[in-house]
């Protein structure tokens, strides 16, 4: 189980462009789940993997999620590309997705479509186009995630193909354009290699290749930055953000770790045993957070300029088994500002009042999961 | 690739040598020889031979000469294409084994494919619907095919056919056609009666692999690019059969190399009990009387296919796996 | 896991060093943590996979019968009268004239047929033998000590010679039932003792081969290779012939599991070898030597108690395969012989058509071997999916 860890030595999220956003413009969300509830059906017990998650995903903006291993940001990526198998189901809460109008001459081809993912048939004709075509996932562990007996070209062909018949020869052109564009060297060479001859940063580029294939409107980034080392990760994070300004598309940036939130995102969700703990804007979360949980993980953060010889700060405790979830507020047991009879009996509703941002804890308002206040 | 295949051809002529060697060995191995073994013979049917006729005997058949010089004279004859002949049957060996080998390979490779055909099907629906009611019941079939000996389940098919059907299952050819020589009426006839050994001689393989199979595509199902591939938006049962399936099969195929010689080994089993016209049932009476010459060209005739085997099964792993094909780590 | 009370449990405290200032904090004592040792987990594990624990109780039954076959058998299993040849099996019932009773068997009546002179055997349902357990039967020595004349199963009024035949007889006359629970000893002794000599040379070779590795390991891969690639069956039936026809039965014995064993040790070795190769490579094999253990204590305490679990995996797996290896040995007749008693020697009786037509109660040792080889597979199984860590 890792700690959320800060790499980059900055103590402050970079700035960000001045063009107003679309969430701030008070625009439609490509991408808005309600409620999300995901549950495993076990043997020993029910594992609410994730229980009541909501955010927004709004067209050209990052949003970050970010939490220890165990809190469910995983599961929620999976259960929104449906890929949650047995015994694992989605049993409460919809996602909607929206395809957004696309600039430029793509814009010729576009069909608008808008669906509660939640609801469709997951191996359906529908879906199987969301996922991959509108809705691509770049995983945690490239060499992994690519065949070991065909070439990645084939594999990324295959994906261009799916989406968008076209004859081979011009899917490889396709592909090959993609490879280049992700700064892949030669890429009419490497597209006929298999991923074990590639190197740790080129195959993180093909997988990226991969993804972007069929140009999408939302890309998951699950954890993309934690099999590789710093040097890579930066020219990583680097080229996502080129790719997110060319082509405008939303990304959904799954972590633990801090540093990388901080460089990227746009929107940070906070998320605890399956549940969101405080959500906002980057610069709020760094700089005003809120609930305790947020404060603790950024207290924990070693940074350049932490006192020396001081026993790094951590969370007590350690996350508590998903089967023996405590009752009320999940975090309780390691709150520093745990109040007993108000957080051991009753759940925070995620509210957005007394404040700006949606936050789950009673310090900043008593309202209860499923409505009602608490008394 | 072509390293890999010229490295593997390169051993065979040694395993060869030893092999022969060993056969040579395992035939010489009971006390006394071939001449021991016909005069009891002789003396159980009440006649018997005297010493001047024995010493002929053996003078003929080269057994007073030593050892190591017995097995250069067989080597040597062997490798001039000469068979030898059988010390009982005083016909050729080749002559014997001749039509007998090639009803062995026919059954042999039958067996081979029908196991692969039941084999991987099965356990490709058993790791896709795992611990459906589909599952259990391949898994109990599989289970139960293990623990079968082949005989006995020859044996039973055998009574259940005859108590049933009043169906004779004996033998390979109806009568009108176990001597004739080939044409296609008799291929037809072959057929007819090769299923149930090739059935029978291949429960056992079946079971193996599909529980192999299926083992080793749920290891596959669960990982990352499997994953990868359904995020891209493939229908599932494609997905299935075009990637974890290959990586999964790929081991199933080395197996060939093992498996051949026990569908060899086994069907020796399976055609004493159904009395076949194979080589089987000739290397255990060649065995039983010492005829020297027959079981030792047979159990190297068997090593020479085994190693065959195993080349070939090599081969084909090199080709669906590029991973072996390029020394990959 | 279940804790139970054998379990410790053991006290964590995190405290920062001294000299860390006065910011340091005490972290609160964290959960208890429980320990047992490797076997008992295994075990745990074990007990959960409720078939192989049923097939565990199956296996505890056969290997009762083989420690004590003259307490299961009813008669002598080496009495032969010709007289009494193919008779079918008298089976215990409950049943008589549609009420239920006492378990009992039906007698038999023997007509010799006029024209083939062989005598044929029907029921006869007007004489009934009531089941007696634990009563007196012929003599004989428990465990080869004690002296007594109990058995497990009697009837009343039918002893000696006419006792009835559970499973019938074969073409010698002789009962088949108790010739089954004698056969089980063979059966069964030969197969654990074809595996513990495979075993040795298993591990001994094996672990040899993957922990000196260099041309140690080179010579010895070949002549597994050398081994593995011979047609096995044919090895095993010339070997079996080389055997003098002269020979002591106790002789046979043992040069069958010799021979088995011979040619079984090959896998084992493999995947010893292949657990040591990759035991070599793992990180607290790599810590014990950094910490000072010599060379022996880091093999057989940190390596061997890692895969001790799958060598009894591996162990139980191969019992099976030398069972069937040796019931159709004998089946050809090339195994062990009369008045050697074993699975596969009467199935020897059924070596055809004609003979499973006349009496197709003599292929039920077969079935005995089924349901053994099962129970020990699907034991084996278990036990290897709970002695594996890694596994879900």
């Amino acid at each position: 189980m890792t700690l959320p860890t800060r790499t980059a030595a900055s103590p402050a999220p970079a700035p960000r462009s001045p063009a107003v956003s679309e969430r701030e413009r008070g625009g439609e969300p490509v991408l808005s789940v309600r409620d999300l509830k995901t549950h495993f059906r076990l043997d020993e017990g029910v594992v609410r993997a994730v229980d009541g998650v909501s955010f927004d995903l709004y067209p050209g903006e990052v949003v970050g999620i970010v939490g220890e291993s165990g809190c469910g940001k995983s599961i929620t990526m999976k259960s929104i590309l449906r890929l949650v198998q047995p015994p694992g189901r989605i049993v409460g809460g919809e996602i909607r997705y929206r395809r957004p109008e696309p600039v430029g001459e793509a814009r010729r081809r576009y069909k608008p479509f808008e669906a509660d993912l939640a609801r469709l048939p997951p191996q359906g004709r529908r879906m199987r186009q969301v996922r991959g075509g509108d809705i691509a996932l770049i995983p945690q562990e490239p060499m992994a995630s690519f065949s070991p007996l065909h070439t990645i070209g084939e594999q990324i062909v295959e994906a261009i193909r799916l989406h968008e018949p076209m004859p081979k020869a011009r899917a490889r052109e396709v592909a090959i354009a993609k490879l280049r564009e992700v700064g892949m060297p030669s890429p009419e060479q490497r597209f006929s290699a298999y991923s074990w001859q590639l190197s740790g940063g080129l195959r993180q580029r093909a997988i990226i290749a991969m993804a972007l294939a069929c140009n999408p409107s939302v890309l998951i980034a699950d954890e993309p930055t934690t099999a590789i080392d710093v040097t890579t990760q930066a020219q990583v994070l680097e080229l996502l953000k080129r790719l997110q300004a060319d082509h405008g598309s939303s990304i959904l940036f799954i972590t633990h770790d801090l540093g990388v939130i901080a460089q990227v995102a746009d929107h940070v969700v906070v998320m605890y045993l399956g549940k969101v703990m405080e959500q906002g804007p980057v610069s709020d979360i760094f700089h005003r957070p809120r609930h305790p949980y947020t404060r603790a993980l950024l207290k924990s953060m070693p940074s350049l300029h932490s006192e020396p010889r001081v026993a790094l700060p951590t969370v007590a405790g350690s996350i508590p088994h998903p089967l023996h979830r405590p009752r009320g507020c999940a975090f309780h047991p390691r709150c520093p500002d745990f109040m007993p009879g108000r957080c051991d009996v009753r759940v925070p509703a995620l509210s957005a009042a007394g404040g700006r941002s949606p936050v789950a804890c009673f310090l900043h308002h008593d309202e209860v999961e499923g409505g009602g206040h608490d008394a | 690739m072509h390293w890999y295949i010229l490295k593997r051809l390169a051993i065979v002529p040694l395993m060869l040598f030893l092999f022969s060697v060993i056969a040579f060995a395992l035939i010489q191995a009971p006390p006394g020889d071939f001449l021991t073994s016909y005069i009891a013979e002789l003396a159980q049917g009440g006649s018997s031979l005297d010493q001047a006729q024995i010493d002929a005997l053996r003078r003929q058949y080269g057994l007073d000469r030593p050892i190591y010089e017995q097995y250069f004279l067989w080597v040597g004859s062997l490798l001039k294409g000469d068979l030898g002949i059988s010390l009982e049957w005083r016909r050729s060996n080749a002559e014997l084994i001749g039509e007998r080998l090639l009803l062995t390979l026919a059954l042999t490779t039958g067996s081979l494919i029908f196991t692969w055909l039941v084999a991987i099907p099965i356990g490709i629906v058993s790791a896709t619907r795992q611990y459906s009611a589909v599952d259990y019941l391949f898994t109990v079939l599989n289970y139960v095919g293990l623990a079968t000996p082949n005989f006995m389940l020859a044996l039973v098919l055998m009574w259940v056919a005859f108590d049933r059907f009043g169906v004779s299952v004996t033998g390979l050819f109806s009568p009108e056609y176990a001597q004739a020589p080939w044409s296609w009426a008799r291929f037809a006839d072959l057929m007819s009666h090769i299923w149930l050994p090739m059935i029978v001689l291949g429960v056992a393989g079946t079971a193996q692999i599909a529980r192999v199979v299926r083992a080793n595509l749920l290891d596959e199902l669960g990982k990352p690019y499997a994953e990868m591939a359904r995020a891209k938006g493939l229908p599932e049962w494609k997905l299935v059969l075009k990637y974890p399936t290959r990586v999964a099969i790929a081991p199933v195929v080395s197996t060939l190399g093992w498996y051949f010689p026990q569908l060899l080994s086994g069907g020796l089993v399976v055609s004493v009990v159904m009395s076949l016209p194979t080589v089987g049932p000739l290397l255990l009476r060649a065995l039983v009387g010492q005829d020297m010459y027959l079981a030792g060209t047979i159990i190297l005739i068997f090593c020479v296919l085994t190693v065959i085997g195993t080349l070939v099964s090599d081969i084909l792993l090199a080709v669906l796996d590029p991973r072996i094909r390029m020394d990959a780590a | 896991m279940q804790p139970g009370s054998e379990l410790v449990p053991v006290e964590k405290t995190d405290r920062v060093p001294d000299g860390a200032g006065e910011s340091a904090e005490v972290v609160a004592a964290g959960p208890a943590v429980y320990v047992a040792p490797a076997w008992k987990l295994t075990w745990w594990r074990f007990r959960k996979h409720k078939l192989a624990v049923a097939c565990l109780w199956v296996f505890a039954v056969v290997a009762l019968i083989a420690l004590a076959p003259e307490f299961f058998a009813t008669q002598d299993p080496n009495a032969t009268a010709a007289s009494n040849a193919y008779i079918p099996p008298q089976t215990v019932r409950v049943l008589h004239e549609g009420r239920v009773t006492w378990p009992f068997v039906y007698g038999v009546r023997g007509e010799r047929n006029q024209r083939t002179l062989r005598m044929e055997w029907a029921l006869d349902e007007e004489t009934r033998y009531p089941l007696r357990l634990f009563a007196r039967g012929y003599p004989y020595r428990l465990f080869g000590l004690i002296p007594t004349d109990r058995h497990l199963l009697g009837f009343e009024g039918a002893t000696g010679r006419d006792t009835p035949r559970l499973l019938g007889t074969d073409r010698l006359g002789r009962d088949q039932w108790s010739r089954l629970m004698y056969g089980t000893r063979i059966s069964l002794s030969i197969g654990l003792v074809a595996v513990a000599l495979s075993t040795v040379l298993g591990i001994v070779l094996g672990g040899v081969s993957g922990y000196f590795g260099g041309w140690v390991d080179n010579v010895i891969q070949r002549l597994i290779e050398l081994l593995q690639a011979l047609p096995p069956i044919p090895i095993w039936l010339a070997l079996s012939a080389s055997l003098p026809r002269t020979w002591p039965v106790t002789w046979v014995y043992f040069a069958i599991t010799v021979i088995l064993a011979l040619l079984g040790w090959t896998r084992l070795a493999r995947e010893v070898r292949g657990r040591f190769l990759s035991l070599r490579e793992e990180d607290f094999v790599t810590a014990a030597r950094l910490v000072g253990a010599s060379r022996s204590r880091v093999i057989f305490s940190h390596m061997v108690p890692s895969f001790t679990s799958h060598i009894i995996a591996a162990v139980t797996l191969a019992i099976p395969l030398m069972i069937l290896n040796e019931t159709f040995l004998s089946f050809l007749g090339l195994g062990l012989r009369p008045p050697a008693i074993s699975w596969g020697v009467m199935l020897q009786e059924a070596q055809n058509l004609q003979s499973v037509v006349n009496a197709p109660w003599l292929l039920i040792p077969g079935l005995l071997v089924i349901v053994t080889v099962l129970a020990l597979n699907i034991l084996g199984d278990g036990l290897r999916d709970a002695a594996d860590p890694y596994s879900s």
